[in-house]
């Protein structure tokens, strides 16, 4: 293959985006800079829309962060495309360290500096020499990407039992036990039960580490399931997974990043 | 509430040693009488008044804090002790006397002629000994109070420094100024040199508690130049100080954490950036400083944001009472506006 790799930075400051770019013209001269963005969205739609080879995201963007716009991207990546290797630059180590050990994924401390952008380009070049479209390093980057979810900074907290909804201008107490799904839905959450639906404004986010996660799953960036109430999973013709759940008519799709929760026995 | 049955203990061994010295004081005065009912009669009396103040004081909801109930409260708890101690602690002390077959007419306070006596030592010494105690709980309370003052000090100030080189800030600034060092040598010496005001202020604001407006300007000015040149055109800022309020005394540091919210929680995560407008004006007797940015105005702000208004809120309340108000305001797609008033040195 005699095509010059190429990449898409995502860095929200200017300066820093062209530190970076400088640097890796030194450190990897044959690696093509496609383009430079300031924001999370505007990283997911030039990804989508270059397909580079390796995409370096700033971890704290404006509009998305870094990880949230990776996730999105390997959600709506093209089935037949291999995955780009994903770099995360960030100015603090807030995700422990040991969950890049897998390699799928690299991080870059900034201030950048040059032996470590070295290593990291080196690592790159070694992933993109193994890659194949589909293969097992985008399983790899997936399974790093939910580990890095998991790992975000998020305190204990106590498992939710019901949940005050109002209603009206009454709270109405809504039992755990009763919702099958939740859906973010802009600035809300969309909570279903077998014959209601109701609002909360606590973000999806926020509500997830607060759910038992023996009984609710979450099957994409914006819908978690009780994992009991899930009929069937089925693949249409596109080759997506979607749930059906008892007692709601709805197919709901599930994601990339969560297929692995659905695999037959 | 929880007693400390230890405490309890150590006050009541006190009551006794007490007791014991009143007796021995009473028999020296009058040597002719026995010892031993005389401590009896002391002891009874004075377990009598302790149990019925150091455990009836946790009836008095007043005593919750301080230890001891608050004003008439107290007052009215020492003399039901002593009348409770005087009366009950004679007539058991005296059931005492009799089962141990000491004659009658020895015991202390049983002769008519003397009970005016015995009233007055167990009044005096009731009074002192409750007095002696209430000093001590008292000054417990205070030590209590002051080393929670400090600490609240102390973390108000660790917080202070903590939101002033927080990682992502210094690293990221640092990050910046390492970049204009290739491209740009001479921009890269101004920021230097807002870097080194900042860190500065930072250090100075927790030893200064106040300098003038004009400094908290300048401050501000390092801080906003920092992040013009790490958000780009994304940042833009405005400072506007009429130059009669500069020498006014303000505490240190006192807008930087409102600058901070309007940033992080304002402008950072909006796409297009935004403007950031810090103000000060006069207002008769009060000066009015304000912090308005045009970023995403989340009214149900995140912790941190909350943590930088509360702060503010606590420093002006502690300078100045009830003379001083913050107030925030949040339009969302619009902006927020936070706003102080303190009253204007003459």
């Amino acid at each position: 293959m005699t095509r010059r790799p190429t990449a898409l930075i995502a860095e929200d400051e200017p300066l820093l985006a062209q530190a970076l770019q400088a640097e890796l013209d030194r450190a990897w001269p044959a690696l093509e800079v496609l383009a430079s963005v300031g924001d999370g969205a505007a990283a997911v739609e030039r990804a989508l829309a270059l397909r580079p080879d390796v995409l370096f995201f700033d971890v704290r963007m404006p509009g998305r962060t870094g990880l949230e716009a990776a996730v999105e991207l390997a959600d709506e990546w093209p089935a037949g495309a291999a995955f780009p290797a994903l770099v995360f630059v960030t100015a603090y180590e807030q995700y422990a360290v040991q969950a890049f050990e897998a390699q799928a994924v690299d991080y870059v401390l900034k201030p950048v500096q040059r032996a470590r952008l070295a290593r990291t380009v080196a690592r790159v070049q070694e992933v993109l020499a193994r890659r194949a479209p589909g293969g097992a390093g985008f399983e790899a980057t997936l399974a790093q990407l939910r580990a890095l979810m998991a790992a975000g900074p998020q305190r204990p907290q106590e498992t939710l039992r019901v949940l005050q909804v109002s209603v009206g201008n009454a709270i109405r107490m809504v039992p755990l036990e009763e919702v099958l799904y939740f859906e973010a839905a802009d600035k809300y959450v969309r909570v279903l039960t077998t014959g209601h639906e109701y609002l909360v404004r606590t973000p999806l986010k926020d509500l997830i580490p607060r759910l038992d996660p023996a009984q609710f799953w979450q099957v994409h960036r914006g819908t978690v399931v009780r994992a009991m109430a899930v009929h069937s999973v089925i693949r249409d013709e596109g080759g997506k997974l979607h749930v059906v759940l008892r007692g709601r008519p709805e197919r709901l799709p599930v994601s990339r990043l969560y297929a692995y929760l659905f695999k037959a026995m | 509430m929880r007693i400390d049955w230890i405490a309890k203990l150590q006050t009541y061994l006190q009551v006794l040693a007490f007791c014991l010295a009143v007796a021995t004081i009473q028999y020296a005065f009058v040597p002719q009488r026995p010892y031993a009912p005389g401590v009896a009669y002391s002891i009874f009396i004075g377990s009598i008044i302790w149990a019925v103040i150091d455990l009836g004081r946790h009836l008095l909801p007043s005593s919750a804090q301080t230890g001891w109930p608050k004003g008439p409260a107290g007052i009215a708890l020492v003399a039901v002790a002593i009348a409770a101690g005087y009366f009950l602690g004679t007539r058991a002390a005296g059931a005492f006397a009799a089962w141990q077959g000491w004659a009658p007419h020895e015991a202390a306070g049983s002769a008519s002629h003397d009970w005016r006596g015995s009233v007055l030592v167990t009044l005096i010494a009731g009074v002192v000994a409750s007095f002696y105690f209430y000093a001590q709980t008292r000054s417990a309370y205070l030590q209590r109070k002051m080393g929670e003052a400090r600490r609240h000090a102390n973390e108000a100030r660790l917080k202070l420094l903590e939101s002033q080189l927080e990682p992502h800030m210094l690293f990221n600034t640092l990050a910046n100024l390492r970049a204009l060092i290739a491209s740009d040598p001479a921009r890269a010496q101004d920021m230097l040199d807002h870097i080194i005001g900042y860190l500065r202020a930072t250090l100075e604001a927790s030893r200064a508690t106040t300098h003038s407006l004009q400094a908290e300007f300048d401050r501000l000015h390092d801080y906003l130049e920092l992040m013009a040149v790490r958000m780009g055109p994304r940042l833009q800022y405005s400072l506007l100080l009429p130059r009669e309020l500069a020498q006014q005394p303000v505490p240190t540091l006192l807008l930087q954490p409102l600058v901070e919210n309007s940033i992080r929680h304002g402008l950072e995560p909006k796409v297009d950036g935004g403007h950031v407008l810090v103000s000060a004006r006069r207002d008769g007797r009060t000066l009015v400083l304000q912090v308005e940015d045009t970023g995403l105005g989340e009214a149900g702000a995140p912790p941190g944001h909350g943590f930088g208004l509360a702060q503010v809120g606590e420093r002006l309340a502690t300078l100045y009472g009830a003379a001083s108000a913050v107030d925030f305001a949040a339009v969302p797609g619009t902006g927020a506006t936070a706003t102080i008033r303190i009253p204007l040195q003459p």
